[in-house]
């Protein structure tokens, strides 16, 4: 009997750990402020504020722009990230051509180097050129993903060279052989690095903090940031309504696609 | 380009392909060039130099900011503290992840709820979740301290007692990094035949400790030493939870907090350099292994 329920136990101690703050952070939200320091964890407040943390957390600060920033981000970089990777992918693993080698050598190198090492230069010449706190500063750096040309290129490498020449001899061009043929057949790595570069530039804080110093242009994790310094102790309720709403979008995603996403963020490691 | 066949003679598939070939590979080069190496090349040349981001002048310094970072008390002491987080984070990030996966690996029906209340926190912003921490541990207000209280002990000054900052820190990195690192060894103990270990069964390896040290931990090695490098790298990168938690209040810096403040905030461009070359060597000599083994696979 303990035999069989005794790892049950184990993992649901871990788990209760492990969701606590969430569920601190959602009961939170919607309790009153006479009530936020009540340390029962009872998940119906008495009085039930949710739409009044919910309504300051929207109105104090810009909530939805740093939500639409992020999605502005996200959505441009994972764009470009694609329409750069994919090509040279193609390239590396189906045409021969001189430079390959090196090309492929140096995209394995630079996945060893992190962003962080590359933000000071950038910052020097981003700011040289007149280019911070724009949208543009805060994608440019994560435009080339060695990591998504290294997936796509063990991706595609699998794809039969027969239908290739087929698909040369009917007449197809390399680009639509490359984005119609060879990708299509790759989608579920596609997917996967989505979510991967999504919740990656969703939840990151480093770069933006570099280059943006207006609230109107923030990710959620910077506005995140200037609400909680702007609210310290003064509003429990309306904070943990915010970081409600900026953890949501992630959240709800990995509800509806568990396997996908697991794969996605963990891709790093099935090499 | 300027090798390409004579217009003269028809273009054969094999020039296609070349020319294809270096169209297709070019908007990425030159983008590797613009993000890698012309970055690396002027950070190398910054960490030689007293540049400071404005200035009108600057001189070659030779290797002063290196030296300089040696003897800087701020510096070593925010790298005592990365080394301090990252020994608190990996072993218990890697030992809690295992044991997780152990348990979770014979769960059949319950499997992925498990799997899904584990990796939550790996998806879960960190700065909306680090602000939330703070609210948990808060010494009068959080329920942590109250369980605490109520079991008899003294509230628990999570982030107010400067010799507790940096255990704190590595506690939301644990809990952030758990179920990343279960989810790796999971697929670890998939892999694992069956047969193995009914084997080990029949050779006398009755208890399940004793299957797991003559099984499943040898054969968990490359899992493990993949987990190992990327928890420690994960580690040395800690700053979102020092961002909001601490700001290096009461020498709380982490490494990279540090090159922050000294790059962005104060503007040393030269010096910081310095410090993040220091990074970069750090996080290459954690990684340079796993590099070489997907080098080798790749060209085999």
């Amino acid at each position: 009997m303990l035999r069989r329920y005794l790892p049950h136990l184990v993992l649901a101690l871990g788990a209760v750990v492990m969701l606590l703050p969430f569920y601190w952070m959602g009961l939170t939200a919607i309790r009153p402020p006479a009530e936020v320091f009540d340390i029962s964890l009872w998940p119906i407040p008495k009085h039930f504020a949710g739409v009044e943390n919910f309504t300051q957390a929207a109105t104090s600060v810009p909530m939805a722009r740093f939500m639409l920033n992020g999605v502005i981000v996200c959505g441009g970089i994972l764009i470009v990230q694609v329409a750069t990777a994919v090509p040279c992918a193609y390239a590396l693993a189906k045409l021969r051509f001189p430079g390959r080698r090196i090309l492929l050598s140096m995209v394995i190198a630079a996945l060893c180097v992190p962003m962080q090492a590359l933000a000071l230069p950038l910052f020097v010449g981003l700011a040289k050129t007149h280019m911070l706190n724009t949208y543009f500063a805060m994608m440019a750096p994560f435009f080339l993903s060695v990591f998504a040309i290294f997936l796509f290129y063990q991706s595609f490498r699998s794809y039969p060279d027969e239908i290739l020449e087929a698909a040369r001899m009917d007449g197809f061009s390399e680009m639509e052989i490359c984005w119609g043929l060879v990708l299509r057949a790759s989608l579920p790595a596609l997917a996967a690095f989505a979510v991967f570069s999504i919740v990656a530039h969703w939840n990151d804080l480093y770069w933006p903090m570099i280059v943006v110093t207006k609230t109107e242009l923030a990710p959620p994790p910077l506005g995140m940031l200037f609400f909680s310094d702007a609210e310290t102790g003064a509003n429990y309720g309306a904070l943990m309504a915010g970081a409600t709403l900026i953890t949501a979008p992630i959240v709800i995603c990995f509800l509806l696609a568990r396997k996908q996403f697991i794969a996605g963020i963990t891709m790093t490691g099935v090499k | 380009m300027a090798d390409m066949a004579p217009a003269a003679r028809p273009r054969s598939l094999e020039d296609r392909r070349l020319r294809k070939g270096i169209l297709f590979a070019l908007p990425a080069g030159l983008l590797l060039l613009a993000i890698y190496i012309v970055p690396l090349l002027v950070l190398g040349g910054f960490s030689l130099t007293d540049y400071r981001l404005g200035a009108l002048n600057w001189h070659f310094i030779g290797l002063e900011n290196f030296a300089h970072a040696f003897a800087d008390p701020v510096f070593l002491r925010a790298l005592r503290n990365t080394v301090l987080y990252a020994a608190i984070v990996i072993p218990c990030g890697i030992f809690l992840g295992l044991g997780v996966a152990l348990l979770v690996h014979g769960r059949k029906r319950t499997r992925g709820f498990w799997e899904f209340a584990y990796f939550l926190p790996v998806t879960a912003t960190l700065v909306a979740m680090a602000t939330v921490w703070q609210f948990l541990l808060h010494p009068t207000l959080g329920p942590v301290n109250a369980a605490i209280t109520f079991l008899g002990f003294d509230p628990v000054s999570f982030l107010g007692n400067p010799k507790l900052l940096i255990p704190t820190l590595a506690l939301i990195g644990t809990w952030q990094v758990v179920g990343f690192n279960m989810v790796l060894f999971l697929a670890g103990l998939t892999a694992i035949p069956k047969d193995l270990l009914e084997a080990a069964r029949l050779d006398g390896a009755k208890s399940p400790i004793d299957r797991f040290l003559t099984v499943t931990w040898p054969m968990l090695g490359p899992t493990t030493m993949f987990v190992t490098v990327t928890t420690s790298i994960t580690a040395f990168k800690v700053f979102e939870t020092v961002a909001v938690l601490t700001k290096g209040r009461a020498g709380s810096e982490t490494l990279l907090y540090a090159l922050y403040l000294e790059g962005f905030d104060y503007s040393n461009t030269g010096y910081a350099a310095a410090l993040t070359l220091i990074f970069l060597a750090i996080v290459l000599v954690l990684s340079i292994g796993q590099t070489l083994k997907l080098e080798k696979k790749v060209h085999y």
